[in-house]
């Protein structure tokens, strides 16, 4: 059982909770003991350093906000920012309680009146720019894979595709996402004219810019392993006439998996990095918009909640990651490299 | 003289060819007349092979023998359909080799499983591609187990290539060219890649295999006596470039084969000599 549990572990890349499993166990315990320290000590201890660096370095920055924030200070805002979040979340049960209320007094009155529901308006709170964010950096993703997949296969299929698009590839990868972000914005205002959108438009621009990055990675990366699939599987295929549909399913996008995957973990990542400059410039609510609010609030609050912002992203980026190679070791039949 | 024009002139020689030769020998099963090749390079067209010209009939067991990079594995990729030859060509059971297929399944060198598939769909995929239509769902998987079977690896067909061994891997190749029901059978240097002990253990299970299904076989190797306890007909091919076929060796040993009987046999060891002496004396390598 504990080996399967130890199996678990190691797919889903938490290989340092393997030896607290062996330790149950009752393995060697200084075999064990070692291992756990590499795995746990070693980090934690660097980690620790960090902070000490950190602490002492940052109180020698005076801004025109105060000094700069420690370890101890950024902790603190961000105790601030989950009751300001709490306390929004109650303001909201309120005004929706009372909303219900009236409704209900208003159809007891008369059975046939219009009823109204109106959103609650109140502030977004951290934790909402959050959600927005993610929603927008998987949007986007979701987005650019759709298209850049079964491009790139299409592109490794045939070297003749490839080398048409190639220059196009070359010349839009290395655009930065805030050049794109103005034409982005003018194309969405004047395309996505709706009366009752779906969505805002500051989302759908955010989105579209972490799509055009985000692209990329995931197309070069499919193209190229499609391109150099083993000889032998495509002449296996040819050997059983294996028609289109079945070589490109069963063949073509099996074996360039772990590639793809790759490349997806790259546009992932791109697209996260790209969706927070984005937000800042098109006011798209999310964690970009949240860090530029508080630059332009200037409190004496703000850098320690702009640093909360910044360990957040990074934390976000890296379990994106993580679920990316999770998700790369459950699908694929190679396990993917640094997990 | 375009290649079409050459390949019709071989389908309109193929009877008077069978008419000239002796009443009593069977007409050729496999019929390569003539092949040559030429791989493009920098320098221009590299001749792979010349003149290759080799009759084989059915149920026979041939080796194709040379030193390494005389074109013995083009011989059989064109066989296989894979390549093309750039002059004359293969007619199989009378019918124009230009295209891969079943029918001339091929077990490669390094297995070839496709690692995301258990060795159980690593021939489902082959046997649902080849008998649709021809059998339903129970017959497949019985034909399969029953492949799998075949080449004792019916205990293991759930498991995934990267958790066998490479002689097991070789073994499930070798089940899923089998179970496409091929007219002739091309092994590509099949146990090239495995030690010499796994090898003669799968030497005797192709014997085995050989003598209950009598298929049709081509295989290249380097290994000479895996040539003369295998085969019927040992190919010898000189060397490249422009390699063809140098000698070919009849093999009329009784079967079913024992290495062990055979290692101090007089006429296996004669066998052998040839082979050997075909290989070092007159087809010496180059110092390289």
């Amino acid at each position: 059982m504990s080996n399967k549990l130890i199996n678990y572990l190691e797919t889903a890349g938490l290989n340092w909770a393997v030896p607290v499993v062996r330790l149950c166990r009752g393995e060697d315990a200084r075999e064990q003991a070692s291992e756990l320290f590499t795995k746990v000590g070693l980090p934690l201890i660097a980690v620790l350093v960090f902070l000490l660096v950190w602490s002492v370095g940052a109180s020698q920055v005076k801004t025109s906000l105060g000094v700069l924030p420690g370890p101890a200070a950024v902790w603190h805002q961000a105790v601030n920012l989950y009751d300001e979040h709490q306390a929004q979340r109650e303001k909201a049960d309120a005004f929706y309680q009372r909303q219900e209320e009236r409704n209900a007094a208003k159809l007891e009155r008369n059975p046939d009146a219009e009823i109204k529901w109106r959103d609650y308006t109140g502030k977004p709170t951290f934790f909402d720019q959050i959600g927005t964010s993610l929603l927008t950096v998987f949007t986007g993703f979701v987005l650019a894979s759709l298209i850049a997949i079964p491009v790139g296969v299409a592109c490794g299929l045939s070297p003749k595709l490839y080398g048409a698009i190639s220059p196009l590839v070359q010349i839009f990868k290395p655009v930065s996402p805030l050049a794109w972000l103005p034409i982005v914005t003018m194309v969405v205002s004047a395309v996505y004219i709706s009366d009752d959108p779906l969505f805002q438009k500051s989302f759908i621009t955010s989105a579209v810019t972490v799509t055009l990055c985000s692209l990329w990675p995931t197309l070069i990366n499919t193209a190229v392993a499609v391109a150099s699939i083993d000889k032998d599987w495509i002449n296996v295929g040819r050997v059983i006439r294996l028609n289109w549909r079945t070589q490109v399913f069963k063949i073509a996008i099996p074996a360039a998996l772990p590639m793809i995957f790759t490349g997806l973990r790259l546009s992932l990542g791109v697209g996260w990095m790209v969706l927070i400059a984005a937000e800042m410039l098109a006011q798209n609510p999310g964690l970009g918009k949240f860090v530029w609010d508080e630059f332009q609030n200037g409190s004496s609050d703000s850098l320690g909640r702009i640093m909360v912002a910044v360990i957040t992203i990074g934390i976000i980026g890296f379990l994106l990651d993580w679920l990316m190679v999770t998700l790369q070791s459950l699908l694929s039949h190679q396990k993917p490299a640094g997990h | 003289m375009s290649v079409i024009a050459m390949r019709k002139e071989h389908l309109h020689e193929l009877p008077a060819e069978t008419a000239g030769e002796a009443p009593s020998r069977p007409r050729a099963f496999l019929d390569l007349s003539g092949v040559s090749i030429d791989f493009p390079t920098r320098k221009g067209p590299f001749r792979a092979l010349n003149n290759v010209s080799l009759k084989i009939a059915k149920g026979e067991f041939v080796s194709i023998i040379g030193h390494s990079g005389c074109g013995k594995s083009t011989v059989l990729n064109i066989v296989a359909g894979l390549y093309q030859a750039t002059e004359g060509g293969a007619i199989l059971n009378g019918r124009e080799v230009n295209q891969p297929g079943p029918e001339r399944a091929v077990v490669f060198q390094n297995h070839a499983l496709l690692p995301w598939l258990t060795c159980y769909q690593n021939v489902e995929l082959a046997v649902k591609t080849v008998f649709k239509g021809r059998k339903n769902k129970r017959e497949m998987r019985e034909w399969i187990e029953h492949n799998l079977k075949l080449v004792h690896m019916d205990h293991a067909m759930h498991k995934y290539p990267a958790e066998i061994s490479g002689g097991m891997k070789q073994r499930v190749g070798i089940a899923r060219a089998l179970a496409m029901e091929p007219s002739v059978l091309l092994m590509d240097e099949p146990f090239g890649a495995l030690d010499a002990l796994t090898r003669a253990h799968l030497q005797d299970s192709v014997m085995e295999i050989q003598a209950d299904l009598n298929n049709t076989v081509i295989m290249v190797t380097h290994d000479v006596d895996e040539a003369v306890l295998l085969s019927d007909k040992i190919v010898m091919m000189t060397n490249g470039p422009a390699a063809t076929v140098g000698e070919v060796l009849e093999v009329d040993l009784a079967r079913p084969r024992d290495r062990l009987a055979l290692a101090s046999d007089e006429r296996y060891n004669h066998f052998r000599s040839q082979v050997l002496s075909f290989l070092y004396e007159r087809q010496r390598r180059p110092v390289e």
